[in-house]
């Protein structure tokens, strides 16, 4: 029984379409990703989740409830983009009054552990670092011990290492059986968290799958790169099996193929006593998946 | 304690953590009485206002000076800044209604305005012998009335004000005319007759008549009751109505 059911959403601003029809089910205890360029509806689909916007048409349900259910408040979690705090509250101020809304709050000093946030307990929010902002919003998403946790750009504004940390807090809290719904556009972030991805653009879902499915879906080929130690004959690399192209750049050769291509082409490369100096595969990412999908770069998303 | 009461206690604590806001809302209105009543001839009889001290109506103004400040300078540009910066909106995903942050906001600026009086009232009393209100429950009733209506505009300002800096632009534009009509520059008593009947209708003006009325003794008069419900019922409902969350 999925925990989030969206079926054919749709919402429009006036004349603008934001969302045309989206539809996806999220299963308990998964973190499902929403990935897809500006505009394209994400923080939408996900406002509507979290009950701050009503549809226009389609059906969300969120626990078995309407999304607007006041009772869900207490279960679901929310991380939104650009919402701020009071310039002086403290950090301590925040989570304490925070975990004063919610039941069953989480313990709120190992919630600021987990998130590095122990040293600034007495800073005020307008002195706090974005990333520290964005901790403590996280923190804030979660300190309610939420069945559901919707985060809109979880990782945005932090630096490398943060984002790492937090990327563990995150697979930690799913491990608990927080199911989590994660609106990204970093292709790293989707595909090391995420189980499945919705790919998202113009308003509907153009792809739904686990982040290798999508990769395999654009293709399944490799590019292998190298430099032969003497001179190699296109001939014998283009008869071999699963070879479907030789390219040449200067004194690199590029193969490109599917399947064993990589075993077949080292072997006989090895069988005419050539050496394949620094050797490069490359593989087809999500950021090809991605481009594919959308005809955007991730960069612009 | 209860969720409002936390949050009730984290607006006062904010509040109190803004120098200007403390200043002008607690403060300032004692400083104006202590000003006002060093100056000898304010403290003489006056034949222009019917015999009595300008320091003594300068302690009713003080009064609805505090209100004015607190309910058209400070709450709608506390209340518009929160929505512009989402936090209204960010508090619609957790269990706390947004409108319980509204109404912390209303507690301490009713919180504020009553300390704040208490003090304008000691100051005019221990200071300068102006005599506490003669008639305590028409003060309380005309206080109560005064604030609800001026929080009713200041909520309508905060309502449609689309950031806290044209909240409190807004809210400074009605200040002056308003307080102009509480005769914070002129008192009342000197105005011309039109004067008066137009200041009368004012929010403040009708205000600044009933706490009068209720300091030197009578019952504020049905005339100022009226004009204060009408100015809260109707403002009160239409910032209720365009009142937006984000």
């Amino acid at each position: 029984m999925p925990v989030i059911d969206v079926k054919h959403l749709s919402k429009r601003y006036g004349g603008t379409v934001a969302v045309a029809d989206v539809s996806f089910t999220v299963e308990a205890g998964e973190i499902f990703g929403i990935l897809g360029p500006n505009g394209a509806g994400k923080t939408t689909t996900v406002e509507c989740l979290a009950g701050l916007r009503t549809p226009d048409g389609g059906t969300v349900s969120v626990l078995g409830c309407e999304p607007r259910d006041p009772q869900l408040r207490q279960s679901v979690g929310v991380q939104l983009q650009e919402s701020s705090l009071p310039d002086k509250l403290t950090v301590r101020e925040a989570l304490e009054l925070w975990s004063a809304f919610y039941p069953q709050p989480a313990d709120w000093r190992q919630l600021a552990a987990d998130l590095g946030l122990s040293g600034k307990l007495g800073e005020r929010y307008a002195k706090l670092s974005g990333g520290q902002k964005q901790r403590l919003s996280i923190a804030l998403a979660l300190v309610g011990n939420p069945r559901i946790a919707i985060l809109d750009e979880l990782t945005t504004g932090l630096d490398p290492q943060a984002r790492r940390d937090t990327w563990e807090l995150i697979a930690g809290v799913r491990d608990r059986g927080v199911t989590i719904v994660l609106v990204t556009h970093f292709m790293e972030e989707a595909e090391r968290l995420c189980d499945r991805l919705a790919v998202i653009d113009s308003g509907a879902v153009v792809a739904l799958d686990t982040p290798a499915g999508l990769v395999a879906r654009v293709s399944a080929e490799q590019r292998i790169r190298f430099r032969p130690s003497v001179p190699v004959a296109d001939e014998l690399l283009t008869g071999l099996d699963g070879v479907r192209e030789v390219v040449r750049h200067g004194p690199q050769v590029e193969v490109v193929g599917h399947g064993n291509v990589l075993q077949v082409v080292t072997a006989a490369l090895a069988a005419h006593e050539i050496i394949a100096n620094d050797l490069r595969v490359e593989q087809a990412s999500l950021d090809d998946a991605f481009v594919r999908l959308t005809g955007r770069a991730a960069e612009e998303a | 304690m209860t969720v409002f009461a936390k949050l009730t206690r984290s607006e006062l604590r904010l509040y109190l953590r803004e120098p200007m806001l403390v200043f002008w809302g607690l403060i300032f209105p004692s400083v104006l009485v202590v000003i006002l009543g060093c100056v000898p001839a304010f403290r003489e009889s006056n034949p222009d206002i019917g015999g009595r001290r300008v320091i003594d109506l300068y302690v009713g103004i003080a009064v609805i000076l505090t209100v004015a400040m607190l309910a058209l300078q400070v709450a709608p540009a506390v209340l518009a800044t929160y929505r512009e910066r989402g936090i209204l909106r960010r508090l619609a995903t957790t269990p706390a209604p947004p409108v319980a942050l509204l109404g912390a906001q209303l507690v301490v600026s009713m919180l504020t305005a009553v300390v704040s009086i208490g003090l304008v009232l000691l100051v005019g009393r221990l200071g300068f012998d102006v005599p506490l209100p003669r008639r305590p429950a028409g003060f309380l009733l005309a206080f109560l009335l005064t604030a609800g209506a001026a929080l009713a505009i200041g909520l309508l300002v905060a309502a449609v004000a689309p950031s806290g800096k044209a909240a409190n632009a807004i809210g400074s534009v009605l200040f002056f005319p308003t307080m102009f009509f509480a005769g914070l520059w002129t008192p009342r008593e000197a105005f011309p007759e039109v004067l008066r009947r137009i200041s009368d209708l004012t929010p403040l003006g009708a205000g600044e008549k009933a706490v009068a009325a209720a300091m030197s003794g009578s019952w504020p008069s049905w005339g100022s009751l009226t004009v204060l419900v009408a100015y809260m019922v109707v403002f009160g409902f239409a910032a209720a109505r365009l009142f937006r969350w984000e």
